[in-house]
């Protein structure tokens, strides 16, 4: 069954976010000590962006360590970004930086928590999408 | 010794050396390395480029954009020396008063690029002209009074509360003009200076309203329903008053109404920064696109790809990723 796998900080944006969807949903340690994440089904990553518009800092080194598992990386289908509009040009970067990298689709950006208006578009534009890679 | 207690130590009874390689909060330092990351001062822009592009705008133009400045002024500077300095006294880890010296700082080179925008820019009488319309402007007073009186008032979540709006919403009443001018091509370095502004009060907004979350999670939940009352009512006062201190300013040039949408869009980040959910719908954030590009210049690439609205979404050229390639 596919799923999202994401990572989320103390300050809990993106983890709200994702309960908002309210879909099927892993989280990445936050701590190095954890037990690191394997998954075995296709996933759609959601990443804060981190650091200062740097795309050599802008993802969390937490997902960088999941992503680093080649298994796990081949199962990721397409990533969507947190951020702020006010970094400029480099909202939402992490998820440029794993779109190039891992060579899937940036589905969709988001604003620190994610309003009203961006669960109902990712919710209809992640089911189609999963229907469309059916 | 007959002095009286001061309230510098509500919660750090006495002060000892810091130690950045202890941390209570890890989120501290994850921030004092972005702030210091970003740290810049006026000097590096070079301002004086846009004077041509200063003298293609009207009378009346020009004093629109003083006073906006001035406005903002205003709050850097309240920010600088009553606001961030009063966090400092609630801190409840050294690590977070060091990031709060930091912004309280940034908040005066704020206020101080204003002013060498002004003095490359404008004419000494005009400027004067506009720091009296500062102080007489009764929007713009009441704005700094209903956010001083919370900085006054003893309640550490409702300074957080007023400190976050500031940040994350009242400033952008005044950011629009240098990003709509910046979106017609003039004063362009000017807009590059406010984007960096821009930059560091999202920093400002999300640590801020980060420890307001973490100290409002250890209070019971019917203090926590009060507070989030409290945060709301706040901000439907400083709303109305940021209505008519638009109007104020911009029913003259007709851009009110998108002003307002802009005002609605940082409404609802601000709430976000405190955790709570977004007060304004989609039907009236629709920021003017043009505005949302000068915000974040180059960034509109595949943003919406359910949608297909964004520009059309290429996979990046790149050789086939190895192991070694993520050690970014």
């Amino acid at each position: 069954m596919a799923e999202l796998v994401y990572f989320s900080t103390k300050s809990g944006n993106t983890r709200r976010f994702v309960e908002k969807l309210g879909l099927p949903a892993t989280r990445i340690p936050l701590n190095r000590d954890d037990q690191p994440l394997h998954v075995d089904e296709p996933y759609i990553l959601v990443v804060p962006t981190y650091g200062d518009g740097d795309p050599m800092s802008s993802v969390p080194p937490q997902v960088i360590r999941f992503l680093n598992d080649a298994h796990n990386r081949s199962l990721i289908r397409g990533v969507i970004a947190g951020g702020n509009t006010n970094f400029g040009a480099a909202f939402g970067l992490a998820g440029r930086v794993i779109a190039r990298k891992c060579q899937v689709p940036l589905l969709y950006r988001f604003e620190l928590m994610g309003t009203e208006e961006d669960v109902h578009r990712v919710l209809a534009g992640v089911n189609e999408f999963w229907k469309r890679s059916a | 010794m007959d002095m009286p207690a001061t309230s510098a130590a509500r919660h750090l009874s006495r002060v000892d050396a810091i130690n950045w390689n202890r941390l209570q909060d890890d989120k501290d330092l994850e921030v004092w390395n972005r702030l210091t990351g970003n740290f810049w001062l006026p000097e590096k822009i070079p301002l004086s480029n846009d004077i041509p592009s200063w003298n293609t705008l009207t009378e009346h133009e020009q004093q629109l954009t003083i006073r906006v400045f001035t406005g903002l002024t205003l709050l850097d500077t309240i920010q600088g020396t009553v606001g961030a300095p009063t966090l400092i006294e609630d801190a409840v880890t050294p690590h977070e008063e060091a990031v709060l010296t930091n912004v309280s700082f940034m908040e005066s080179v704020h206020a101080r690029s204003y002013s060498s925008i002004f003095s490359t820019l404008c004419h000494t009488r005009d400027v004067d002209d506009a720091y009296r319309w500062s102080e007489e402007n009764p929007f713009l007073q009441k704005k700094a009074e209903l956010i001083l009186e919370r900085y006054r008032a003893e309640d550490p979540l409702m300074r957080k509360v007023a400190s976050t709006f500031l940040e994350s919403f009242l400033f952008y009443s005044g950011f629009y003009l240098p990003m709509y001018w910046s979106s017609r091509a003039k004063l362009t370095n000017t807009a590059d200076l406010i984007r960096l502004i821009i930059r560091d009060e999202a920093i400002h907004g999300y640590y801020i309203g980060y420890k307001f979350q973490r100290q409002l999670a250890q209070l019971p939940a019917e203090r926590q329903e009060e507070i989030k009352i409290y945060a709301y009512e706040l901000l439907h006062e400083l709303y109305d008053n940021e209505v008519k201190y638009t109007e104020a300013l911009y029913d003259d040039v007709g851009l009110t109404e998108d002003v307002k949408k802009f005002l609605h869009y940082n409404a609802n980040k601000a709430l976000m920064n405190l955790g709570f959910e977004a007060l304004f719908p989609a039907s009236v954030t629709d920021v003017s696109p043009a505005i949302l590009a000068a915000l974040s210049p180059g960034s509109d690439e595949n943003h919406d790809f359910f949608s297909g609205s964004g520009s059309s979404y290429v996979i990046g050229k790149t050789v086939s990723t190895e192991d070694e390639d993520w050690a970014f």
